[in-house]
């Protein structure tokens, strides 16, 4: 089955800029298709970041839980932000199984000037490791294992611990 | 009656609680032994917001989710 068949895709004030995707992500089309819808739209900087997974520690592959109401929010925070600098923020991101090679995860901003956009896309992708409610498991012997150790606390995390 | 929901790798089904705060709720929680891994690091969503303080009230037909540690990309 193609991934095109399986895509589903989220709309962001009307504008195709937060995309989720059943499985591994179509790199080549991905940034063609974003490249093209801004061709016209007088941008000098397209920065795109592909997050590829990694043959290491013996895993298969890895695989992906999104949690999409709270997503959508952050993601429209930042592209607030990314628009009162000019700049837009566009992201693909896998749900389910992505095997070793492939890419789950894409970010890329536009802005007029190079500086904007090489500053928005570090900060961006940082923000989307410790914040965006995605939850990574390795895929090791078919079975789906939670990567605490490499995951981050939300910020305010720890409230309903606190005992009284 | 509040929903409560455990998301990502929390292997948990919804509960529905008569409620009225986050404090009452934090108090059933901490005596769930499935949950003791998960109080001290998971975020708390209020109808998909985040919230910082279990000075929260909560009001019939809300939503409560719990969201651990996660790590995109």
């Amino acid at each position: 089955m193609g991934i095109e068949s399986l895509y589903s895709l989220q709309f962001v004030e009307a504008e195709k800029v937060l995309s989720l995707y059943d499985g591994a992500l179509n790199v080549p089309k991905i940034l063609q298709d974003w490249y093209e819808e801004e061709a016209k739209s007088n941008y000098g900087a397209y920065i795109p970041f592909v997050g590829t997974v990694r043959d290491e520690d013996g895993i298969e592959g890895l695989s992906f839980d999104i949690y999409e109401p709270i997503l959508e929010s952050w993601f429209k925070t930042w592209q607030t932000k990314a628009k009162e600098s000019g700049a837009i923020i566009k992201m693909a991101h896998s749900r389910g199984d992505v095997l070793l090679h492939e890419s789950s995860y894409i970010a890329a901003v536009f802005s007029p000037k190079r500086r904007v956009a090489l500053e928005f896309i570090e900060k961006f992708v940082e923000d989307f490791k410790a914040s965006a409610p995605i939850w990574k498991y390795d895929l090791r012997d078919g079975a789906r294992i939670y990567a605490l150790s490499r995951s981050t606390a939300i910020q305010g995390s720890g409230i309903l611990g606190v005992k009284n | 009656m509040v929903r409560v929901d455990f998301l990502g790798p929390i292997q948990k089904a919804p509960l529905e609680l008569e409620i009225t705060n986050l404090s009452e709720l934090a108090l059933i929680l901490q005596k769930d032994t499935e949950l003791s891994q998960w109080l001290s690091n998971s975020a708390v969503a209020l109808n998909d917001t985040l919230v910082n303080s279990l000075d929260v009230a909560l009001k019939d037909g809300d939503r409560i989710s719990l969201l651990p540690p996660v790590c995109g990309g």
